[in-house]
């Protein structure tokens, strides 16, 4: 079961932060290529990040891109740059519809194949930034079978529904829509940035929300932000004791061949015996809850 | 003439060896004089205080760094003594900072010839690491300070010590009045020490002035000067508290360190140093200690705000304060029952008959290098030219139970762990464990620390794996060229020569 509760956000163009960023563990990296770098240094932070990409220290780590759109003159370079380096993950910015995916989808199998890098293994992400992102969200999780995940990204969205940042009232039908489009999908849900990095209650607050909600996580701009992140994710003591008591029920049935699993004399199912797997993961990668 | 003289006294062979009693006032005429009798110690300028002090050219001049940056009377004693004429006079100050760059010029007119100091920053320490001194200056730790006086090598003819109130007897502290530095520390050794000791007051405030950091038996002169320092410079320099994450990182390691190495118990005793995530590490520890409901014993030390915080909700019990190294340490300083002041001695003299560092369980430190044997160094930079001090590093990790040393892999492109250290002042041996952001290495000598942490889950690796990763992502830093002349003599805590700083190469 791959975490993805963070994903950090570095601007491509700056190499003290490529060469640091890994030891903050966030569950994944976000080279940025578009919004974080000026056009001046688009090819600078192409090649710091096509760089970075193969250094031993992301080996462990998910690594993502997220490219300039492809309509733009930076948006097939970077892909080529990013694809070729090793990304993990693509991430397309501003994505309206499934079309757009496909487009990307096309251009990722050509250079895989030019480049000889094993077919299907560049995944994709789409970010949803405007509200026909987000009435297409459903088409859009579904468009291809490398999407990992959908992420929310609610600066350009606020800016297209006419309102601004708030205390969250403003990204309700948002995150519901994408939310249920990536879990109808089977894929991931990834959350806004949360930008006043000082505010350290607000973020925790926000967070609150979005992990009652479902999401698997969100995007970060600052690396405090990881640790606060992973510990509110981290599940308390009862849950981690809770989750192994149902592996273990459900470990004995399935030796002792039973169909139905109990645990204090309740039936326990698929989705609680997967919940529980998660829990698990989650404590196994930060612990529990400080 | 009514005093009392026995002249049978004269006829006794007995005693003609022994003094005879000449009147009460004999030896203390100032008691006849009911004016003087009370201000007899009273200068009326530094200058008097000077010649009343019997200073004379090639002795030493000593002074305490209580006040960091913001010292005002190293500067302007030393202005002083040469506008008076002085020469070659030994410069013994408890640490030297980068105000203290005007001295540049009395070093070239001769006016200083020798420096002993625990550290040095800013421009002076670039002119001497370039070569600005015939003869090399000795750097010392707190404690080996105290050992090297009282060793008779570090002889303090005169001290002149900036408080912030005295009386006319002398009796000073740096809790009371305007320019406030909190502990005196240094101050009480130089007092206790010194053949003469000027004190310097903002203020003369009226007898008995109370505590007596400094006592009265000590003190030959009293003068009034106009500022003795700015304690809004104290915590420039070294110590900060941080928002940036990476130091915030590191200080959640070694806050983790700290739990899980063995000592975290009831009763356990710390000292944080004034780096930044030494005092970060402070505010994680807080959560870990009410989770495990314990409390500290005591902590020790340069105290800082957040030691202070910790002690203020409950979670130290006592704080022993050599000095203070914000305004809310030398408030509590001032304010706290169980916060206590203690002298350089007491704090860390491995000489002196009992020193607080050897009741020490767990200090954190910091280092601008460590090498492969855990060898730090905390005076030369990666230039080659000194920029830090000794301090109570070598002291506190020889005698505490657990040293951590914690630092960033890698500064801007220079890497802190290297293959040799440039310079040695404190010996690897003394090292446990070292916390950086790419992980934690365990001293081989300390193994049960290694199953420890390991076993606690935290990420313990090789300090041979730090120093690949390290060069994998800076490459082979070029060797520093240094001349032949050597312009630093390190001390180690005992007075013996741990190492020598050679001058940089222009």
């Amino acid at each position: 079961m791959t975490l993805r509760r963070s994903m950090l956000f570095l601007p491509g163009s700056n190499a003290a932060m490529l060469s640091t960023a890994f030891v903050y563990k966030p569950d994944s990296i976000m080279f940025d290529l578009e919004d974080a770098v000026s056009l001046r240094e688009k090819d600078a932070a192409r090649l710091l990040v096509f760089h970075a990409l193969q250094l031993p220290v992301y080996r462990d780590i998910e690594t993502v891109v997220r490219i300039n759109q492809l309509s733009t003159p930076f948006g097939p370079k970077d892909l080529e740059a990013a694809v070729r380096g090793g990304a993990d993950v693509i991430r397309l910015p501003k994505t309206d519809s499934a079309e757009d995916v496909h487009q990307l989808e096309a251009e990722v199998e050509r250079i895989e194949r030019a480049s000889g890098r094993e077919f299907g293994s560049t995944k994709l992400m789409a970010a949803i930034e405007s509200a026909s992102g987000v009435v297409n969200a459903l088409s859009i999780a579904k468009s291809s079978p490398r999407l990992i995940g959908i992420a929310l990204a609610g600066f350009d969205y606020v800016m297209d529904m006419q309102t601004e940042r708030g205390d969250g009232t403003e990204l309700f039908y948002a995150r519901c829509a994408v939310l249920h489009a990536a879990r109808a999908a089977g894929i991931d849900a990834f959350d806004v940035v949360y930008s006043d990095v000082n505010n350290e209650e607000g973020f925790l607050k926000e967070v609150d929300l979005i992990k009652r909600m479902g999401f698997n996580g969100k995007s970060l701009i600052n690396p405090r932000q990881i640790e606060l992140l992973h510990n509110a994710y981290a599940p308390t003591e009862e849950e981690v004791d809770y989750a192994r008591r149902v592996i273990a029920a459900a470990e004995q049935a399935e030796r002792q061949g039973l169909g139905v699993i109990a645990l204090n004399g309740k039936m326990i199912d698929a989705p609680i015996v997967n919940h529980a797997k998660r829990v698990l993961s989650r404590a196994q990668a930060s612990g529990t809850r400080k | 003439m009514n005093h009392f003289a026995n002249s049978r006294l004269d006829q006794e062979p007995a005693i003609a060896h022994l003094e005879k009693f000449q009147g009460y006032a004999e030896h203390t005429p100032y008691l006849k004089d009911t004016e003087l009798k009370h201000s007899r110690k009273i200068c009326q300028s530094l200058e008097d205080a000077i010649r009343a002090s019997g200073l004379k050219d090639g002795m030493t001049v000593s002074f305490h760094h209580a006040f960091r940056e913001g010292d005002k009377t190293i500067n302007h004693v030393m202005d002083t003594l040469a506008h008076m004429g002085f020469k070659d006079l030994t410069l013994a100050s408890s640490s030297l900072l980068s105000c203290n760059a005007p001295l540049i010029d009395h070093i070239r007119n001769g006016v200083i010839r020798r420096i002993y100091t625990s550290g040095m920053r800013g421009k002076l320490a670039e002119a001497i690491s370039h070569g600005l001194m015939a003869e090399p200056i000795n750097i010392h730790s707190h404690g080996g300070r105290v050992k090297l006086i009282d060793s008779g090598e570090l002889h303090l003819d005169v001290a002149f010590l900036g408080v912030s109130t005295a009386d006319e007897f002398g009796n000073a502290n740096g809790i009371s009045g305007r320019s406030r530095c909190g502990a005196l520390g240094y101050a009480k050794v130089d007092a206790a020490r010194a053949d003469k000791v000027v004190v310097l007051t903002e203020e003369i405030v009226p007898y008995p002035n109370a505590p007596a950091s400094i006592a009265q038996d000590d003190v030959d002169f009293v003068v009034k000067v106009d500022q003795v320092g700015d304690p809004s410079k104290i915590s420039v320099g070294a110590a900060r508290v941080t928002s940036n994450p990476r130091e915030l990182l590191i200080a959640r390691l070694a806050a983790d360190v700290i739990e899980h190495a063995g000592y975290f118990e009831q009763g356990f005793s710390l000292q944080t140093g004034t780096g930044a995530s030494s005092t970060a590490a402070t505010r994680f520890l807080e959560t870990r200690m009410r989770k495990k409901d314990i409390t500290a014993a005591f902590a020790l030390g340069g105290i800082t705000g957040s030691i202070v915080e910790l002690h203020k909700k409950g979670l130290i019990e006592k704080l022993y304060d050599t000095q203070s190294f914000d305004a809310d340490s030398a408030e509590s300083l001032r304010t706290s029952p169980n916060h206590y002041e203690i002298s350089t001695n007491a704090y860390a003299n491995p000489g002196s008959k009992g020193a607080y560092c050897d009741h020490m369980d767990m200090v954190i430190l910091s280092a601008l290098e460590i090498d492969l044997d855990f060898n730090v160094n905390v005076i030369t930079g990666s230039d080659g030219v000194m920029r830090g001090a000794s301090g109570g590093h070598s002291d506190v990790a020889a005698a505490a139970n657990l040293s951590i040393v914690v630092g960033p892999l890698i500064r801007s492109r220079i890497p802190t762990v290297v293959r040799n250290v440039t310079t040695v002042v404190t010996p690897g041996e003394c090292v446990g464990v070292l916390v950086t952001d790419h992980g934690i290495a365990v001293n081989p000598n300390r193994p049960e620390i290694a199953e420890r942490l390991t076993a606690a889950g935290l990420p313990v690796t090789t300090i041979e794996d730090l120093y690949r990763r390290a060069i994998s992502l800076t490459g082979e830093p070029q060797a520093i060229e240094f001349l032949d002349k050597v312009v630093g003599i390190v001390r180690y805590r005992d007075g013996s020569v741990i190492d020598v700083v050679h001058q940089v190469k222009d």
